[in-house]
């Protein structure tokens, strides 16, 4: 994929990024995958329903991201959000069992996998409407701005999203105003089945805050240690004060985009080569392998630490009961 | 020794074929490796292996129709097990599913439903979310100023925006301009622009925005120049601001409000003259106001303010400028949720709200001179609802007459024919009558606007008709 690195390939020796860094990392991404693979299968039994739309291939993204924030900074999305809670350190179990619609999930089994939330890590969702979550996340950020709290908001969008006018009335407030917003565009190439070339008159999204001075950078989001790279510096310019700015990750979806997607628009050949070439977790574990900063051994256990985590989630995620029928009334409004 | 299940693929799958195995007996599997391919009604979709290890054996061999969801399909074995003590059959096709690692429960209805009767068990009367009754409202013995809507509206975010450094106003010229409608006057220069925010015109955007900030604990006064507006953020008010707290299982709070004029202004045509009471009064987790005096404005603003949800005060352009004795008191409120007895009678209900109480009073005049005693309720609050102060009225005069100026299909009096119906049926000597807009898009000229708006002797002809005098 043509990327315009802004930083060359990191290597593991980059200083300040140790050993453990990168094997937090790998790991991290490595449970959104296995977190998301156990969730494809247990929609296949029947376990979760509706919409479930899957992060894998996408992980580098959220977890680059992560690291390079700050304590107190929040962070929004829209639907494809399983990965950016765990990346916030949300429990896999009570994200698992909100998307099989338990009393142990998130919200209780009320929102499912679209709609969860945690002030706790400040996740602010979690929201089903593509390209609605822009302007909420421009109002976290009015709101970090209101407090001189010295927080920043994260807000993610798609390449789909990217298209709707909401994005550019949040984009001219935020500038307006320098709302401390950090915009990142996840562009996994295919908003549902169109590709950006046949939905965007302009195909580098990072441009699509100029007309608002917002400057945008493109980022290989298959590479993790760019995305944090990337993800730290413009984190530290926004946080000081310099108004909004926009992250492109060039990424890549390997599932559909939900669960019924049986992928006509896009050949196997190019998914294939993506997942062979391109994919963040081999690529990681390469490096890891490479540079003596792990052995086979090492990670062959954290490997299974991992799925022992994604097990205890589904497990937890099918015996957690189903809500009460009393909470179908609860919740709607808060006690004046 | 893990099964391979066959997978729903869609929510409404139940059957699909087994079209090609891509991996064979033997074959070393990584998680995410395609397993096999399958044909659905709608689609040819892959497998993948979420379990290590080697396929030990395909129960299911390719080419096999109706083949049911969650049946076993394959063996998966970790590295070192042995296959043969794990004997699965091939089902017959069109079998039940067999649930082999779901909990009992399960076997009926793979996905999991509340069922039905218990849900009903638990739902409240007539399917209303009935909040329990709001606290009976003080008499306010305090003193009055008569002052204009406007500068009761003006005085009520002043007050709170002095009380709490949360909250705020945003909208388009609510500070340099002072306001559209010269409601937000003198704030700017009390506050500041920090906390009276002018916006671009931008209504889904700056809606949205103050959704987050609320999220994020702030109180935003959102000022829409006209409810007409609003339309362009209606997303953002119902599926950002109305039911978050909800899909959140109740971690997340919106206190937000959303104000500015509703209803029919003066020939300004159809796009900028509509009531919006029965789109907001229609969505659970909004609450909704739309006051006439001075006192109620004042009042129910500041409970909007201070309220923990998302609320919609629904003024009007035509009533701002009316003046009524106010309470000076910076704690005086009024509840939401409870409906006002704006003049008391024996022989008709009449219910309105926002403007149209004026009217209503005038038309109960006109009745006094035709010996018609007519009881007029002023709504304030649509949602939540006082059904008891509506059907106690309608349970002493037994006739009731409906007033608003948004159009009669699906509005707020057809809701209050349902209420009445549905809880003093018994009661009523006559059926109700409701007076409402035309069913048309506003006409500019003057003789057409005032067709198609409610008029006093709308009302008169309406009270006349179920009291059959």
């Amino acid at each position: 994929m043509a990327v315009k690195r802004k930083a060359k390939p990191a290597e593991v020796e980059e200083p300040g990024l140790s050993p453990q860094t990168l094997k937090q990392w790998y790991r991290d991404m490595l449970l959104i995958r296995r977190f998301e693979e156990r969730a494809g299968q247990m929609y296949g039994m029947g376990l979760i329903g509706g919409f479930c739309h899957l992060y894998i291939g996408q992980e580098a993204v959220v977890v680059g991201m992560q690291a390079a924030l700050e304590e107190g900074d929040t962070v929004i999305t829209s639907y494809r959000d399983h990965g950016h809670m765990l990346a916030a350190g949300m429990d896999p179990k009570g994200v698992m069992a909100e998307l099989t619609g338990r009393r142990g999930g998130y919200s209780h089994g009320k929102g499912g996998s679209m709609h969860m939330f945690s002030r706790e890590k400040n996740f602010f969702g979690g929201h089903g409407i593509v390209g609605a979550q822009v302007p909420i996340g421009t109002g976290l950020g009015f709101a970090h701005r209101y407090r001189g709290d010295g927080r920043i908001s994260v807000t993610y969008l798609g390449d789909g999203a990217i298209n709707q006018g909401q994005v550019y009335e949040s984009f001219n407030m935020a500038s307006l105003w320098k709302l401390p917003v950090l915009y990142v565009i996840e562009n996994n190439r295919y908003g549902m089945g169109t590709s950006v070339a046949r939905a965007s008159a302009r195909t580098d999204l990072y441009h699509r805050g100029t007309a608002y001075g917002i400057a945008g950078e493109q980022v290989d989001g298959m590479d993790v240690v760019a995305v944090y790279e990337a993800g730290k510096g413009a984190a530290e310019r926004v946080r000081r004060g310099d108004g909004p700015a926009i992250l492109e990750m060039l990424t890549y979806r390997y599932r559909g985009h939900s669960m019924s997607d049986p992928a006509k628009y896009r050949t196997k050949e190019e998914v294939n080569r993506m997942r062979t070439e391109h994919d963040p977790i081999d690529h990681l574990r390469q490096r890891l392998i490479d540079s003596g900063a792990a052995d086979e051994g090492e990670l062959k256990e954290l490997e299974r630490r991992v799925r022992e985590r994604v097990v205890e989630a589904a497990q937890f995620a099918q015996e957690s009961p189903e809500p009460d029928p009393s909470e179908l009334w609860t919740d709607v409004l808060a006690e004046a | 020794m893990p099964d391979v299940l066959m997978p729903a693929l869609s929510p409404t799958m139940t059957e699909g074929k087994i079209a090609r195995w891509v991996k064979s007996e033997g074959d070393e599997v990584r998680a995410g490796d395609v397993l096999a391919e399958i044909e659905t009604d709608k689609a040819t979709m892959e497998v993948e292996a979420v379990d290590e290890g080697v396929l030990a054996k395909i129960v299911v061999p390719e080419g096999t129709e109706h083949v049911a969801v969650n049946t076993p399909i394959a063996v998966i074995a970790a590295n070192g097990e042995d296959v043969a003590v794990h004997d699965v059959k091939p089902p017959a096709p069109k079998a039940k599913p067999v649930p082999s690692r779901q909990p009992p429960e399960q076997d009926e209805e793979p996905v999991p439903t509340a069922p039905a009767a218990r849900a009903e068990r638990a739902e409240p009367k007539a399917g209303r979310a009935v909040p329990s009754a709001p606290a009976p409202e003080p008499e306010y013995a305090g003193k009055t100023v008569p002052m204009t809507v406007r500068e009761a509206l003006r005085d009520a975010i002043a007050e709170e925006m002095r009380r709490d450094d949360s909250v705020l106003l945003l909208g388009e010229e609510v500070g340099e301009y002072q306001g559209a409608y010269k409601v937000s006057q003198g704030l700017l220069q009390e506050f500041g622009a920090r906390r009276v925010v002018d916006t671009p015109i931008t209504e889904q955007g700056f809606a949205g925005l103050g959704i987050g900030a609320a999220f994020a604990g702030l109180r935003p006064i959102v000022e829409f120049m006209t409810f007409n507006f609003a339309m362009q953020a209606m997303d953002q008010l119902i599926n950002s601001a109305a039911k978050t707290r909800y899909m959140s299982g109740g971690q997340m709070s919106c206190p937000i409000v959303f104000r500015g004029p509703n209803g029919i202004a003066s020939r300004v045509a159809a796009q900028h003259s509509q009531c919006y009471a029965s789109w907001y009064a229609h969505v659970p987790g909004l609450k909704v106001v739309a006051p006439y005096t001075g006192a109620d404005h004042k009042g129910l603003l500041k409970s909007a303010i201070r309220d923990p949800n998302p609320v919609i005060v629904l003024e009007h352009e035509l009533v701002y400028g009316e003046t009524f004795p106010v309470p000076e008191d910076p704690e005086f409120l009024v509840p939401i949720g409870k409906a006002r007895i704006a003049r008391t009678g024996e022989h008709v209900t009449i219910t309105a709200f926002s403007r149209m109480v004026k009217l209503a009073l005038q038309a109960a005049e006109e009745l006094e001179k035709a010996g018609i005693s007519a009881e007029i309720i002023d709504l304030r609050s649509l949602r939540p609802f006082d059904v008891a102060t509506v059907v106690e009225s309608v349970k002493k005069t037994n006739r009731v007459v409906s007033v608003e100026e948004g159009w009669p299909f699906a509005g707020i009096g057809s809701e209050i024919a349902a209420i009445v119906m549905e809880e003093c049926f018994d009661w009523l000597d006559a059926p109700l009558k409701r007076v409402a807009g035309k069913d048309v898009p506003l006409p500019y000229a003057a003789n057409l606007e005032r067709l198609a708006t409610p008029q006093v002797e709308d009302i008169v002809a309406a009270a006349r008709a179920v009291t059959y005098r």
